[in-house]
């Protein structure tokens, strides 16, 4: 047995080698980022200042860009800023990349959190039916979810469900975060509209803001039902072979309590993992997911990044995707200690 | 199990019904505007560092400046601070009488030291538009001796430039030379920053609006100004939203959640037509897309083969066909439809009489080259087109697409053979044009203005001195036949085949009214609905 204590000392002692691991890698991460940027064909200069600029202007950036420097300067002096905090001006939006990432990314927190839910609480059972059904049209039905989830253009189907709910039932908000009568009306706290809304009490702000979400989170959440389902299904069908539910079968436990109960237990470790995966991927913005919804979130904000070719916006949104990596990882690490007794 | 099972679906049902009753049909209020439209290209609304096409039309709605183009009549320059002005000592010297009793939105009196103030601020900051001023001879240190207040209500500027006065007047009226509440911001500079950080997001001009939130990549709120010097607008609020995708904004539209939707491609403009609550009105705009022809590589360097690839394209069927309506055909680097305009468009599409010229040349094989083309549309689908089109000829056309930024770089860096090119002129004057066009005073690498013929190789000694010219003469339809001869001429040897000028194509609800386009702007004050 293990104290709560020892258990906590335990996971302090690896977050601490796991620190600097992941300081490690987000100088790794800069460095790529940074070298992949000196490489484009893209002059720093013109993407800031534009195609008709005089001569005068771009040697003036130039220098303020600090690009008459060794390019082994350049780098150690962005590190050096990064590590104080200071990502820089985005050159297409003109703000503190820090302050851009922290407008844009609550919205994609809040449509990726809906979307895993989504995901997580109906992929999950749908992988499991499938296992313990599997070959019949239980199994088929997850399948063909699963495959309209992966195959679908997300872009399309966005499209199709704005026609439907929006465009003819009326049943939900169009694109945007917000209708204009509601916008600006509760005080920006988190920047996660509905939790903001909550927060002042405005019912009306937060099913707004909901009914405007509520497509978009169900597409995101369709895409990672679909890994989620197919995933627990794999792992599943493999507990369900083993000899402990043979044996538990063969001592008369109902069939549901082997299912649910030992085969899920011993498949959970490898589930959490699929899940903290696919929230990930979900907090990288959804490009497509956000350009049909006009949703002001990460995956635009990158995407228009690259296209100016904006080298600071592009850094620190990498380092921002980096960082929400090693934070879900860490915490999966975390909730398998307290998930699978053997390594606690 | 079966009662958790019901809980759920009773919960869920609630927060349905909730939200079907907040989403129904909601038309936007009557004095608000509503408009879908793409504004990501923002980054700042202070007229001395703005340069994109949103800040632009926003600021004109938010600011004056001393003379402006009539609403009622485009083509013609009216005062708009200004009530009258004069120019004296040889057309050095130009002095404004400003309207009296103006005031800023913010109760402050508008007088001449405003517009000192903001004049130097845009050439002091030193962003990008600070080359529009730049041009009269002014710089960040002697602007201060160029520019003064002779009292509250005369503005007097001198010209270090030979300019004609109605060149000059067409600089002053571009957004960048709006005239600033100089107290208000004078209070607000940080560092000697010329209040660049206060103006970014806010506006404190004399405007019909005022730009109350600018949420970048979201919404621009603006507040009609009750006090504006012509009344306060009907439209009390203008809203612009965000909409990158054009199937939303077109739905968006058909739904009543925007009054405008700006950002449609000519098919859903097609389909939108036929609906009965949407009106679709077109208007030029400046941008002109055309193929640049560098004079390094052979054969380009032989006139009759500039001359036989502007028999190449199919004007009339890419107009009609593949772009719908987006675009009209424009061969001379002026756009119609402004002043100057040369309204001629004398290249047909014509096979036979391009292989002649090629077989005059010495090349009735034909011949092959790489076209640089930005990878987006329509710049491939028109590039896609002309190769179409020229292979009747035997010219084979490779198409090299690049994103847009390397291709710009590229370009300004002379590392193509051929360009699919496209500008939009810096203010509403031929010389916008022909300073790029046609003037390439130096040819050398390190010359200190990369202009478009220079970027193409291209140097006219004659060209440059007609293009010079025009810019001096005082007489106002003189300088207008100066810039059509000198387009016919860079039309029929230019190393550029010009192709077409956009069209922009809004689509509105049907109850939107007098919704009136200028050369860089639309006039928020005149809509009604």
């Amino acid at each position: 047995m293990h104290s709560p204590a020892k258990r906590f000392y335990t996971v302090l002692r690896l977050s601490m080698g796991s620190a600097i691991s992941v300081a490690l890698t987000l100088v790794g991460l800069i460095f790529v980022t940074f070298a992949v940027g000196r490489l484009i064909p893209i002059d720093p200069v013109v993407a800031v200042i534009g195609e008709k600029a005089p001569q005068d202007v771009y040697d003036k950036v130039y220098k303020e860009l600090g690009l008459d420097r060794p390019v082994y300067e350049q780098f150690f002096s962005y590190v050096g800023k990064v590590a104080h905090g200071d990502f820089g001006t985005s050159a297409f939006t003109g703000h503190p990349v820090v302050q851009d990432l922290a407008s844009v990314f609550p919205a994609t927190l809040e449509l990726a959190t809906i979307g895993i839910l989504i995901g997580v609480l109906l992929g999950v059972p749908l992988g499991v039916i499938a296992a313990a059904n599997s070959g019949r049209w239980q199994d088929q039905l997850v399948r063909v979810l699963s495959l309209t989830g992966y195959s679908v253009p997300v872009f399309w189907l966005g499209i199709v469900l704005l026609l439907i709910f929006y465009g003819q039932l009326d049943w939900v908000a169009g694109p945007g975060r917000i209708d204009i009568a509601y916008d600006g009306l509760v005080e920006e706290w988190s920047g996660i509209l509905t939790i903001d809304a909550l927060r002042a009490g405005d019912m009306d702000v937060f099913y707004n803001a909901l009914s405007h979400m509520i497509l978009p989170a169900m597409l995101l959440g369709l895409s990672s039902l679909a890994y989620i389902a197919r995933m627990t299904r794999s792992f599943m069908l493999t507990q369900l072979s083993q000899e402990y539910v043979t044996l538990a079968r063969a001592k008369g436990a109902p069939e549901r309590t082997v299912i649910w109960r030992h085969a899920l237990k011993n498949a959970r470790v490898q589930i959490i993992t699929v899940c903290f995966l696919s929230y990930g991927f979900l907090l990288e913005g959804a490009v497509l997911t956000e350009t049909v919804f006009s949703w002001p979130g990460l995956g635009l904000y990158m995407t228009n990044a690259l296209f100016n070719a904006d080298l600071n916006a592009v850094i620190g949104g990498t380092i921002l995707i980096g960082a929400v990596f090693i934070i879900l990882n860490a915490l999966a690490d975390i909730i398998y200690r307290f998930a699978d007794p053997r390594t606690a | 199990m079966k009662r958790r099972q019901f809980l759920a679906s009773v919960a869920a049902a609630a927060l349905f019904t909730g939200m079907a009753g907040n989403a129904a049909f909601a038309e936007t209020p009557a004095d608000t505007l509503v408009i879908a439209r793409v504004i990501d290209d923002a980054i700042s609304f202070d007229p001395a560092e703005s340069y994109e096409d949103t800040g632009t039309e926003v600021l004109h709605n938010v600011y004056e400046t001393l003379v402006g183009n009539d609403a009622s009549d485009m083509s013609k320059m009216t005062g708009l601070i200004a009530e009258s002005w004069t120019f004296s000592d040889g057309n050095k010297t130009a002095t404004f009488k400003l309207r009296s009793g103006q005031t800023f939105a913010s109760g402050n009196p508008l007088t001449a030291n405003d517009v000192v103030y903001s004049f130097t601020r845009v050439v002091k900051a030193g962003k990008s538009p600070a080359f529009l001023l730049k041009q009269f001879g002014w710089t960040a240190e002697n602007v201060d001796t160029m520019v003064k207040a002779v009292d509250d209500q005369t503005f007097e500027m001198k010209i270090g430039v030979d300019y004609a006065p109605s060149l000059v007047l067409n600089i002053l009226s571009s957004v960048n030379a709006s005239v600033v509440d100089s107290k208000t911001v004078m209070a607000n500079e940080k560092d000697g920053d010329f209040g660049l950080a206060y103006l970014k997001d806010k506006s404190e001009g004399s405007g019909p609006f005022v730009m109350k939130t600018w949420k970048p990549n979201q919404t621009i709120v603006l507040q009609s100004n009750a006090a504006y010097r012509q009344g306060e607008p009907a439209m009390k609020r203008v809203i612009l939203r965000h909409v990158p995708e054009s199937a939303s904004q077109r739905l968006l539209l058909e739904k009543g959640d925007v009054d405008i939707a700006v950002n449609l491609p000519g098919d859903q403009i097609k389909a939108l037509e036929a609906n009965p609550d949407i009106a679709v009105q077109r208007n030029n705009t400046a941008r002109n897309l055309y193929l640049g022809l560098s004079q390094t590589v052979e054969p380009f360097t032989k006139p009759k083969v500039r001359e036989a690839l502007k028999y190449l394209v199919d004007y009339k069927g890419m107009t009609e066909s593949l772009l719908k309506g987006e675009f009209t055909v424009l061969q001379s680097f002026w756009p119609a439809g402004f002043n100057a305009s040369l309204d001629e468009n004398p290249y047909t599409y014509d096979v036979e009489k391009a292989k002649a010229l090629l077989a005059e040349a010495g090349l009735k094989d034909g011949f092959s080259f790489k076209l640089s083309v930005r990878n987006v549309s329509p710049a491939i689908d028109i590039a896609q087109a002309v190769q179409q089109s020229m292979s009747a000829a035997g010219i084979k056309m490779d198409i090299v697409q690049t994103d847009q930024k390397q291709f710009i770089t590229a370009y300004r860096g002379r590392q193509f053979e051929a360009v699919l090119g496209t500008w939009e002129p810096d203010f509403a004057d031929p010389h916008a044009n022909a300073a790029t066009f046609a003037l390439n005073p130096d040819n050398g690498p390190d010359a200190g203005s990369k202009t478009v013929a220079w970027r193409n190789s291209w140097k006219d000694d004659a060209i440059n001195a007609l293009t010079q010219a025009a810019v001096k003469e005082p007489d106002e339809a003189k300088r207008t036949e100066m810039y059509k001869d000198l387009q016919r001429k860079v039309m029929a040897d230019g190393p550029y085949v010009g192709l077409v000028q956009r069209i922009r194509q809004t689509a509105m609800r049907a109850n939107v009214k007098d919704y009136t386009v200028g050369p860089a702007t639309v006039y928020y004050r005149l809509v009604r609905k």
